[in-house]
């Protein structure tokens, strides 16, 4: 319990008895992320010019594909923070809470790009869903960090959940790349009539481009803004559990006292 | 290995005491069976569907076989005790797995003669190997799974729900590549004996990758908390 109590000091400024998550460095960050957030709403909906197959339901791509990549990145960055803390498991359980809130705002990410991607499929498909690998992949994952996240959320001893998700998120990165193979070769033997074109590519042009960079910037920004956040309120909760446990013993010793 | 089939005996042995396989899992699972084709309405929508429709049965009973190989080493901690003789985790895991195994093996075979006799699906003489080998590698990849996502839920609060909600996932590629290789055992139209053979080389690839995590993993997972 030391080790938790330990790092809580670090988490958040904790000054009054008020505790916060925010620093000076969250607050640039969300700033940033409002603003160009703001500009990539703006371009996808006004400036970016329709395309000439899809028409505006193009304009899904733009919090579609940062959605998708963001979600990505949070499961390298789970299954990243889960080696190292299976690695140094005697020290803190910092990577673990970032390994849990990273595998959250990931969920998030991916339900987004999920729902984004099936609304873009409906309207340039006429189907919301094709058992493509890609996206039968990317269900997989999905419901792997679901799993993920229903273990971590069981009420447990925190090295131990620590241990086990770890685990977990490891045993996802050799889930994925089997599955991906799997569906690959499955959908290749029978592989039926696709719909309009099963890539949906579109030709960019300059200012699609730059509005679709900025959408993964901005998504980038707000998925680091929520990990950090998450992060810190995960550690104040363990600090407060710990001191909650710390009050019941001084609490039993001065009734032995008395 | 020594200390694997030891570990190995000893689960059959409960296991034979217990009869859980004979009176409850391998009805349960040949139920599946009757409600799939009672679902499906249509005798040749059976027939082609037949070989899937064996290995999503084996999926749901595994989940009940490996419950119970967990359940007994954590009731009482069994497992501690285990853990904390000479017993290395690896030969645990494996012993439980080969344990599993055996299991699922009989209960496999049990669910290819519900599909002959209740589906009418057909094995010719020269698929006879293709289907034992498929069967073969596909049990051991379920074993290797199963026995692994046992321990990490094992003595969790609701782990039944949960060991689905995790493993089933991971069998996806499994439940592809059996399916496809038993579709191709029972005389497919579509998947000729070629394709049969390299869906059982994806099933033994799978076990492999999946034998190796669960000994690398499976000390952590059970290691008790100071």
């Amino acid at each position: 319990m030391t080790s938790t109590t330990g790092s809580a000091t670090s988490a958040g400024n904790t000054s009054a008895g008020t505790a916060t998550t925010g620093t000076l460095f969250t607050r640039i960050i969300g700033a940033a992320a409002i603003i160009i957030t703001a500009w990539v709403v703006v371009s996808a909906f006004f400036i970016t010019p329709a395309d000439v197959q899809q028409g505006d339901s193009v304009r899904i791509m733009y919090a579609h594909v940062p959605a998708a990549w963001i979600a990505y990145l949070a499961f390298i960055t789970t299954a990243v923070a889960s080696g190292i803390s299976l690695v140094r498991r005697h020290r803190t359980l910092g990577f673990d809470r970032v390994a849990g809130a990273s595998a959250e705002v990931g969920v998030l990410f991916m339900g987004l790009a999920l729902i984004t991607g099936s609304l873009w499929g409906r309207l340039t498909w006429g189907t919301f869903w094709q058992w493509d690998p890609r996206l039968t992949t990317t269900l997989f994952l999905f419901v792997t960090y679901v799993g993920y996240l229903a273990v971590r959320s069981i009420d447990t001893n925190p090295q131990r959940r620590a241990r086990r998700s770890a685990v977990l998120a490891l045993l996802a990165v050799l889930e994925i790349p089997l599955v991906h193979f799997s569906v690959v070769l499955w959908r290749s033997l029978h592989q039926e009539a696709s719909v309009l074109n099963p890539d949906g590519d579109v030709r960019l042009d300059d200012v699609m481009l730059f509005t679709l960079f900025s959408g993964v910037v901005a998504f980038t920004l707000i998925f680091v803004w929520l990990v950090m956040h998450r992060q810190r309120l995960a550690a104040l909760q363990d600090a407060q559990l710990g001191a909650g446990l710390e009050a019941a013993i001084a609490m039993r010793r001065a009734e032995t006292v008395a | 290995m020594r200390q694997a089939l030891v570990v190995a005996r000893k689960d059959l042995l409960i296991e034979w005491r217990a009869r859980l396989l004979l009176v409850r899992v391998a009805p349960f699972a040949l139920l599946v069976l009757v409600l799939f084709a009672v679902a499906l309405d249509s005798e040749p929508l059976i027939l082609r569907a037949a070989a899937g429709l064996v290995w999503l049965a084996m999926l749901f009973s595994s989940l009940m076989l490996v419950q119970r190989s967990f359940d007994v080493e954590t009731d009482d901690g069994a497992v501690d005790v285990l853990l904390t003789g000479t017993v290395e985790p690896a030969q645990v895991y494996l012993g439980k797995m080969l344990a599993a195994f055996a299991q699922l093996l009989a209960l496999a075979t049990t669910l290819v003669l519900g599909a002959v006799v209740l589906y009418g699906a057909t094995v010719g003489a020269d698929h006879l190997v293709l289907l034992v080998t498929a069967t073969l590698s596909a049990a051991w990849g379920l074993s290797s799974v199963g026995t692994l996502y046992g321990a990490v839920v094992a003595n969790m609060s609701g782990r039944d729900s949960l060991l689905a909600l995790l493993a089933l996932p991971v069998t996806a590629p499994l439940l592809i590549a059996a399916s496809r290789a038993t579709e191709a055992a029972f005389g497919s139209q579509t998947i000729d004996t070629a394709s049969g053979w390299a869906w059982t080389a994806l099933l033994v690839v799978f076990a492999v990758t999946f034998t190796a995590a669960g000994a690398a993993a499976f000390g952590t997972l059970m290691e008790s908390d100071a």
